[in-house]
C-alpha cells in the first residue's frame, strides 16, 4: 500500500507539474470569465428576448439572469468541451511516456504495473476533478457573486422548469458528480488508449473522434441508432441535466450513472490487461 | 551461491521476427560481465527482458536464484539499470527527478546524500536545473545516479558510454570500476564496442542475430596465443618461396597476392618478421588481431 500511495503522490506531482495540466485550467477560467462578461453586457437583452415568448402564457417577475441560469448555460456549453481537455491529459497518461521512453524509468521501479495503472488513472481522476472544482468555482459561486441568486428557469427538452432558488443546491452538488462521472469515462477511454498506442497524439484524437461519432448518433432520430444509443456513453454524460427537471427521474439518473459506472469498469479492465502484457519497446 | 543472474534459454519473438533466440548465460555475483554484440544484436531486447519491460516467449530468466516472473518486485528492489538512453521528465529538475524515484523506492534521502549522489556523478552545481537543459551526456550521467539511487546489487548498464565525451567515459570506467572493486557491486554492460568491455570486463558473453557465439573470461577468449597476423610484403614471390622452406610454413594460413595471413601467438611475431628480414624480404605492413577481434570486426562492419 506504501508503495502504490508513493507511486500515486508522483503521479500527482508529474500531473499537476506539467505544462499541458495548466492549459485546461485556464481554458476553463477563460470561458467562464468570457461567458459572464458578455452575459453581464447582453444578458437582459438575450433573457427579455426568451422571455417575451412567454409573455402571453405568464409573467416572469424577479432576477431571471441570476448565478443559477448563468452556471446551467456554462455547464451546457461546458460539457461539450470538456471532455477535449480531460482527453488531452488523461490521453497522454501511459503513451506520452512511451513516446518519451521514461516509462522505462516508471516500469523498472519495484511496483507492479497494475499499481502504476491505477496510481496514473486515478491522477487523471484527480485531474478531472480539480477541472471539475474549477468550473464550479467559476461557473457557480463567481457567478452568484456577480449576478445574484435567484429561481433557475431551465429550458429542457420537456419544456421550462422554474426551479426555486432554494432548492437548487442539492441539485447543483449532484449535477456536477455527475458530470464527474461522465468526464472519468472519458478519462478512463483515454487512459485505455494510451496503455494501446506508443504515441501521445493518436489516443487524444481517438476520444475527440469517438466521442463526435457518438454525439452525431445521438442528435438524430433513427430507428437504426435508436438501438444503439442507449449503450453510448454520450447519451448518459447529459444526464445531470436530468436533476433540473420537476419531478426529478431518479430511475432514469440512476440508469444513466450505472452504464457510465460500467463503461469506466470496462475501460479500465481493458487498459490494465492490455498494460500487463505490453512490451515496452521504446 | 546462486548467480545474480540467469537466463536459460530465452526466446522472444515479435510476430515472426526473433529478436533472441534460446539465449543462456549467468553472470556470477561480483563479476563486471561484458554483454557485446553489434547493433540490432538482441543485447536490448534481452536487456529489457531482465528488467521485465519485454516478456519473453520462452525460456527462464532468474535473478539472485529468484524467478522473474515470480518475485518481479523484490528483485527490482536490487537492481538499478540505465536501458539504451535515459530519459527524465525534462519539465522537472535533476533533483525533482531522483525525488520521484527515491519515492518509488520509498527511500528518505537527506540533501546530504542527494549531494553526494549528485557529486557522484559529476552533476554537483547542475542537481536544480531543468532536464530539458541537459546535454546527452549529462541525461547519460543522470541516468547513472538513477540506477545507484537505491544502492542496487546488481546494475545493468546498456551502453552506458554512448554521449558521453571522452573524460565522461574515463570517468564511468572509473565509477564501474570503483563500484565492483569497494562495494562487490555485479556490473553488467552491454556494449557494441569490444575494447570497452576488454577494459573493464572479467567475463563476457558475445552474441549475434540473438544467438550466443561465444562466451568466457575475457582474458582467455581475447588472449594472444591465437592472433591473426597479417603480414604485407614487398617482394610476394620471393616472399612465399622463403616461406614455403621454412618451419613458418606450418603458421601460414592464406595469402593474397601481397597479403599474407598467418595464425600464431603474439610471442612468434618478432621470430617471423627477423626470419623475414635476414631472407631480404621487405614488410610494408604488419597488424594483428585475436581471432574474436576478427569474427567481431566482420559481424560489426556487416
Amino acid at each position: 500500500m506504501r508503495e502504490f500511495i508513493a507511486i500515486l503522490q508522483n503521479e500527482l506531482i508529474k500531473t499537476i507539474r506539467r505544462p499541458r495540466s495548466f492549459i485546461g485550467f485556464i481554458v476553463i477560467a477563460f470561458i467562464c470569465l468570457m461567458l459572464q462578461g458578455a452575459f453581464y453586457q447582453d444578458g437582459k437583452e438575450i433573457m427579455s428576448a426568451v422571455t417575451g415568448q412567454f409573455d402571453n402564457l405568464f409573467n416572469i417577475q424577479g432576477n431571471i439572469l441570476n448565478g443559477n441560469l448563468i452556471c446551467f448555460i456554462v455547464l451546457q456549453t461546458l460539457i461539450v468541451q470538456m471532455p477535449l481537455l480531460v482527453a488531452f491529459v488523461t490521453g497522454d497518461l501511459i503513451s506520452g511516456e512511451t513516446a518519451s521512453g521514461s516509462i522505462r524509468f516508471l516500469l523498472t521501479t519495484p511496483a507492479g504495473r497494475t499499481k502504476v495503472l491505477i496510481a496514473k488513472w486515478l491522477s487523471g481522476l484527480m485531474y478531472t476533478l480539480l477541472l471539475l472544482l474549477l468550473l464550479g468555482i467559476f461557473a457557480l459561486f463567481v457567478s452568484r457573486a456577480i449576478f445574484g441568486v435567484g429561481d433557475l428557469m431551465a429550458l429542457n427538452s420537456e419544456g421550462l422548469t422554474i426551479i426555486r432558488a432554494d432548492d437548487i443546491n442539492w441539485r447543483w452538488g449532484l449535477a456536477f458528480l455527475i458530470a464527474f462521472l461522465s468526464l472519468s469515462v472519458v478519462a478512463s477511454l483515454g487512459t485505455m488508449l494510451s496503455c494501446i498506442m506508443d504515441n501521445s497524439i493518436t489516443p487524444i484524437v481517438t476520444v475527440m473522434a469517438t466521442i463526435i461519432i457518438f454525439t452525431i448518433i445521438g442528435m438524430f432520430d433513427m430507428k437504426t441508432f435508436d438501438v444503439i444509443k442507449p449503450f453510448l456513453f454520450t447519451t448518459h454524460m447529459i444526464s445531470w441535466r436530468s436533476l433540473f427537471e420537476d419531478p426529478v427521474p431518479v430511475k432514469s439518473i440512476i440508469i444513466s450513472c450505472s452504464i457510465l459506472l460500467l463503461h469506466i469498469v470496462s475501460f479500465l479492465g481493458v487498459a490494465i490487461y492490455y498494460f500487463k502484457r505490453k512490451d515496452i519497446t521504446t | 551461491m546462486h548467480p545474480a543472474i540467469s537466463l536459460e534459454n530465452v526466446t522472444k519473438k515479435f510476430k515472426d521476427f526473433t529478436a533472441v533466440n534460446e539465449l543462456s548465460f549467468d553472470v556470477n555475483a561480483g563479476d563486471i560481465y561484458g554483454f557485446l554484440g553489434p547493433n540490432g544484436s538482441g543485447k536490448s531486447t534481452t536487456l529489457r527482458m531482465i528488467m521485465s519491460l519485454i516478456k519473453p516467449t520462452s525460456g527462464a530468466i532468474r535473478l539472485f536464484g529468484d524467478s522473474l516472473l515470480e518475485n518481479r518486485n523484490a528483485i527490482m528492489k536490487k537492481i538499478g539499470c540505465i536501458i539504451e538512453k535515459p530519459d527524465f521528465y525534462t519539465y522537472l529538475s535533476a533533483k525533482e527527478n531522483m525525488k520521484l524515484f527515491a519515492r518509488a523506492h520509498l527511500l528518505n534521502y537527506s540533501p546530504s546524500q542527494y549531494d553526494h549522489l549528485f557529486e557522484m556523478v559529476g552533476l554537483k552545481g547542475r542537481e536544480d536545473d531543468k532536464v530539458k537543459t541537459f546535454s546527452h551526456g549529462m541525461k547519460q550521467r543522470l541516468g547513472l545516479a538513477q540506477a545507484l539511487l537505491h544502492d542496487p546489487q546488481l546494475i545493468i548498464l546498456d551502453e552506458p558510454n554512448t554521449g558521453l565525451d571522452p573524460q565522461g567515459i574515463i570517468d564511468l570506467r572509473h565509477l564501474i570500476l570503483t563500484l565492483n572493486k569497494e562495494q562487490g557491486k555485479t556490473i553488467l554492460f552491454s556494449s557494441h564496442i569490444l575494447s570497452e568491455v576488454q577494459e573493464m570486463c572479467s567475463k563476457m558473453v558475445v552474441i549475434n542475430n540473438g544467438k550466443v557465439v561465444v562466451q568466457g573470461r575475457v582474458d582467455e577468449l581475447l588472449s594472444h596465443e591465437n592472433l591473426r597476423v597479417k603480414l604485407e610484403v614487398v617482394d610476394p614471390d620471393a616472399a612465399i618461396s622463403c616461406i614455403e622452406e621454412s618451419p613458418w610454413k606450418q603458421f601460414l594460413e592464406s595469402r593474397d597476392e601481397k597479403l599474407f595471413i598467418f595464425n600464431m601467438g603474439k610471442k612468434e611475431i618478432p621470430s617471423l618478421t627477423a626470419y623475414l628480414t635476414q631472407h631480404l624480404i621487405g614488410i610494408e605492413r604488419i597488424d594483428y588481431r585475436n581471432q574474436l577481434e576478427e569474427y567481431f570486426l566482420k559481424i560489426t562492419q556487416s
